[in-house]
């Protein structure tokens, strides 16, 4: 089966290299995408154990907000997308996914950790992002997420 | 194929090859429902053999960890790498799983 992700890769003064892809609301192609995008963003690097800890960081923060865009924002609808742009700036790598779903708030997701809360199945994507990544920064309407991870 | 099954000293031991992820994660809950349904209580999950785990995997485990003790049954973890262990640690879920270090280790503690 031919694979529906494309990657762009852009070059501009501003941003050295931005690499973008389209993912279409079907759950089963988060991974592909996620490992597409990772292995194309971290090409250049030296392989070392921090190398590869930036891959997984990188790889687990497009997992996990590409399977809350595709599930909470456009309900898994494979006629719809969610677009993931990477932009590598020097020590930087910021990641965006947007979604044209209606947002939520992202102050109203209460991660499970509490001893009597942890037999619950969902709920931990988020509270992972922001482990995981430097920074994180949602758009005013909630259906697009930045995160920030310093290539270090 | 994700997962393989096989009998060791009373222990069901499922080996994830691979990934535990949002795409395969219903085929492991349904191979531990399946096993239950049979009689079988005690359960290994070994990941050696697996590079990746996400929030929907992790909840898998959560719902299958839910549905063991359910049934009087014991769920044990072995073989996570650095990456996945730090996983459990930062959701506290390594508070809520029995983990051991290798397959050997883990057997022993059934």
């Amino acid at each position: 089966m031919t694979s529906p992700l494309r990657l762009v890769v852009r070059r501009t003064p501003a941003i050295p290299v931005e690499v973008s892809v389209r993912v279409p609301g079907d759950l089963e192609i988060v991974h592909e995408a996620a490992e597409l995008l990772t292995r194309h963003c971290c090409a250049g690097l030296t392989p070392s154990p921090l190398t590869q800890k930036l891959q997984f960081r990188l790889k687990t923060l497009l997992c996990e907000a590409l399977t809350n865009a595709i599930r909470h924002g456009i309900h898994e609808n494979p006629a719809r997308w969610v677009g993931v742009r990477v932009e590598l700036t020097g020590e930087l790598a910021q990641v965006h996914v947007t979604d044209d779903g209606a947002g939520f708030d992202p102050r109203s997701v209460v991660p499970p950790l509490d001893p009597n809360d942890l037999d619950r199945e969902s709920g931990r994507g988020l509270f992972i992002i922001r482990q995981l990544a430097d920074d994180v920064t949602f758009n005013p309407q909630g259906n697009s997420i930045c995160m920030t991870l310093r290539r270090r | 194929m994700a997962f393989s099954a096989a009998k060791t000293n009373g222990v069901l031991v499922v080996h994830v090859e691979g990934q535990l992820i949002v795409g395969n994660r219903q085929e492991l809950k349904q191979l531990v429902q399946e096993a239950l349904d049979h009689g079988e209580r005690k359960f290994l999950i070994d990941f050696a053999k697996a590079g990746y785990i996400d929030s929907s995997g992790l909840g898998a485990l959560v719902s299958i960890s839910k549905k063991v003790r359910e049934t009087g049954g014991e769920l044990r973890l072995s073989g996570l790498n650095d990456d996945l262990r730090s996983l459990f640690e930062l959701t506290k879920l390594d508070t809520l799983f029995a983990i051991n270090d290798g397959l050997t280790q883990a057997l022993a503690g059934f």
